[in-house]
């Protein structure tokens, strides 16, 4: 997408917006009275446009699964807030965010650990129907079968356990879980990570797929800074819990203002130069 | 070509097989065992009469014959098998009675307790154990901790005795036995409450001695399962707290606890002797203390070869429960098997 695009995009309300969100962890030493905080995130501001694929990177420890956990609702931030589809929902009850679930997804980096291995493929599927009452009886389990068709996996397989699958079967599976429940915003939380080049890209045109005939929001948590110059509309970097940088892609990408951006671009062409160098003496 | 249904049954009777197999031999060691320890401690029963001036050495000695104690080990172990193999588990001299007839009647005493007081701790456990989990760090864990903390501080012995104390202050509970004087001649309602008023006292001290580990192996292991993310996934369909804790976290979490419940029936027989001595409940307790003080080698023996099948069963129904409840545990049986 375009910086023109982009822009006009970031123009529409945003589908998510997070205003001055904090978030502390307090760690208690063992038999002491002594107590250390880390201050996950600091007064974060940060939304996500309507229809586009946000990219969220920085380095490990940064705040970027914290800063997803919070805007997923499965964490509640200490202060600031978050609006969601014009609703201001950091301070609903458990009970009343239950309908607004559906709409906010996420799709975890390790897939085996996120797939209950007592539950067949099409079970895993079928549970959030099953959860939010979409639907009942032997339409379950045709659902299920047809999302399973839709991210490439045989309905046949309907019956097999997860454990049964590879990483990326077991990812697709997640995927097809996870638009199950048609929501508006699905986040991926390194969901790329720990698959192989190949399988990595047969999920990225999964994302792309689904994104566009689900009329996806996308936000990306991810290490891999030359995927989201491909693939993202706008991106934010993280850094010791705040947003440092965010704005279009190319623009983040092509000319970064903030240190820590630059760091982890030069980090990438240090890889980059290093492999190549690797190759080529490999093939010397 | 076998289906996979066949298969599995296949597979599964092949482990069942191969558990009765180690079970037998189990047992067959811990009886060769029993009979090698027993016999390495000093005395016999007869050795008393030997004190009494009225009974001659030639009776002791032909008493002795008579029940086999004059035979080398190897020949009284033997005796012993054939005996068991006749369903009478040895002889017991102070009884003067087949062992299993005895073993029986005080099993089933020891049984009704022990059972009793394990349905209870664990329907306590389980429940608080998860509550806690989802309250993690909040007043109520920490109270719940504090309390378990000092509850497995105090030993048993120390419980049952605080326990009976109150009891005899109070006059609330009849204290020792199993029934009153006089149960024959009550109604059977009359019959239930005053075998369930003996009953409270023992299982309670029993109860509260087990808690306090089940509630914190409920609580480690919810906690666990808590931070998976398929539980997390569970959250964001919006699943409703209770659905989420006892539908999706509890079977998940169930792998240790049903370890734990193996061990629990694995220690039916032999986990209330102590709390039987010290109430006068007439279990097995009672019995083994007297069959060591009096050298009743049989039924020593029987008691123990009792406690070892409940825990071969135990384990084996902890196995068969974790077969069963968990398809990783069927998977990494099956890539063994293969």
């Amino acid at each position: 997408m375009g910086t023109e695009a982009a822009a006009r995009l970031a123009l529409q309300p945003a589908l998510m917006r997070a205003r001055g969100l904090s978030k502390r962890y307090v760690q208690r030493t063992p038999f002491s009275r002594r107590s250390f905080a880390i201050e996950a995130l600091v007064e974060v501001n940060f939304e996500i446009a309507p229809g586009c694929l946000t990219a969220l990177i920085g380095q490990s420890g940064s705040g970027k699964s914290t800063l997803a956990s919070c805007l997923a609702m499965m964490e509640k931030p200490d202060y600031g807030e978050i609006w969601f589809e014009g609703s201001e929902i950091s301070h609903w009850s458990h009970r009343k965010l239950a309908p607004l679930r559906p709409r906010i997804q996420m799709v975890f980096q390790d897939a085996a650990g996120a797939l209950d291995p007592r539950f067949s493929a099409a079970q895993i599927i079928e549970e959030p129907l099953q959860i939010q009452h979409r639907e009942r009886g032997q339409n379950l389990r045709v659902r299920a079968c047809q999302l399973m068709e839709e991210v490439g996996l045989p309905p046949d397989w309907a019956n097999r356990s997860p454990l049964e699958l590879s990483g990326g079967q077991r990812q697709r599976l997640a995927f097809a879980r996870a638009i199950a429940l048609k929501p508006s915003l699905l986040i991926l939380d390194e969901s790329l990570s720990g698959l192989d080049l190949s399988t990595q890209a047969q999920i990225l045109n999964l994302v792309l797929d689904l994104k566009a005939a689900h009329s996806l929001t996308c936000l990306l948590i991810t290490h891999d800074l030359s995927l989201v110059g491909q693939i993202a509309d706008f991106v934010a970097v993280m850094h010791q819990g705040r947003i440092v940088e965010c704005g279009s892609a190319p623009q983040v990408l092509g000319s970064p203002q903030h240190p820590q951006t630059c760091k982890l671009l030069a980090s990438v062409q240090v890889l980059e130069t290093a492999f190549r160098a690797a190759r080529a003496g490999g093939r010397g | 070509m076998k289906s996979s249904a066949g298969a599995k049954m296949w597979s599964s009777m092949k482990y069942l097989e191969r558990r009765v197999i180690h079970a037998v031999l189990l047992l067959v060691g811990a009886s060769i065992l029993s009979f090698l320890f027993s016999s390495l401690a000093p005395g016999s029963f007869f050795d008393e009469m030997k004190l009494n001036p009225q009974i001659s050495p030639e009776t002791v000695a032909a008493l002795r014959s008579q029940y086999g104690l004059d035979q080398p080990l190897p020949v009284k172990y033997f005796r012993w098998v054939k005996s068991v193999l006749h369903g009478e588990w040895g002889y017991s001299f102070a009884y003067n009675q087949p062992v299993r007839s005895l073993l029986m009647v005080r099993a089933r005493n020891t049984l009704l307790l022990t059972a009793l007081a394990m349905a209870l701790a664990w329907l306590i456990a389980v429940p608080v154990g998860v509550w806690v989990a989802s309250r993690r760090g909040r007043w109520e864990d920490q109270l719940t901790s504090a309390s378990t903390s000092l509850l497995l501080s105090v030993p048993e012995l120390v419980l049952a005795l605080a326990l009976l104390y109150l009891v005899i202050r109070t006059h609330a509970l009849p204290v020792g036995g199993m029934v009153s004087t006089g149960f024959d001649r009550l109604g059977s309602w009359g019959q239930m409450t005053d075998l369930v008023s003996h009953l409270i006292v023992p299982v309670t001290t029993l109860v509260l001695a087990s808690l306090p580990i089940l509630i914190r192996h409920v609580r480690a292991s919810m906690i666990e399962v808590l931070q998976a993310p398929f539980i997390q996934a569970a959250r964001g369909h919006g699943i409703s707290r209770s659905r989420l804790l006892f539908h999706y976290a509890l079977p998940a979490a169930a792998n240790p606890l049903i370890s734990l419940f193996g061990l629990s029936i694995a220690g039916l027989l032999s986990g209330s002797l102590l709390v039987e001595v010290i109430t006068g409940w007439p279990g097995l307790g009672p019995l083994l203390l007297e069959a060591c003080f009096s050298r009743d080698l049989y039924v020593v023996i029987g008691v123990v070869m009792a406690s070892t099948l409940f825990m071969i069963f135990g384990s084996l129904i902890a196995d068969v429960m974790l077969v069963a409840a968990d398809p990783r545990v069927r998977t990494d049986y099956a890539s063994e098997r293969a």
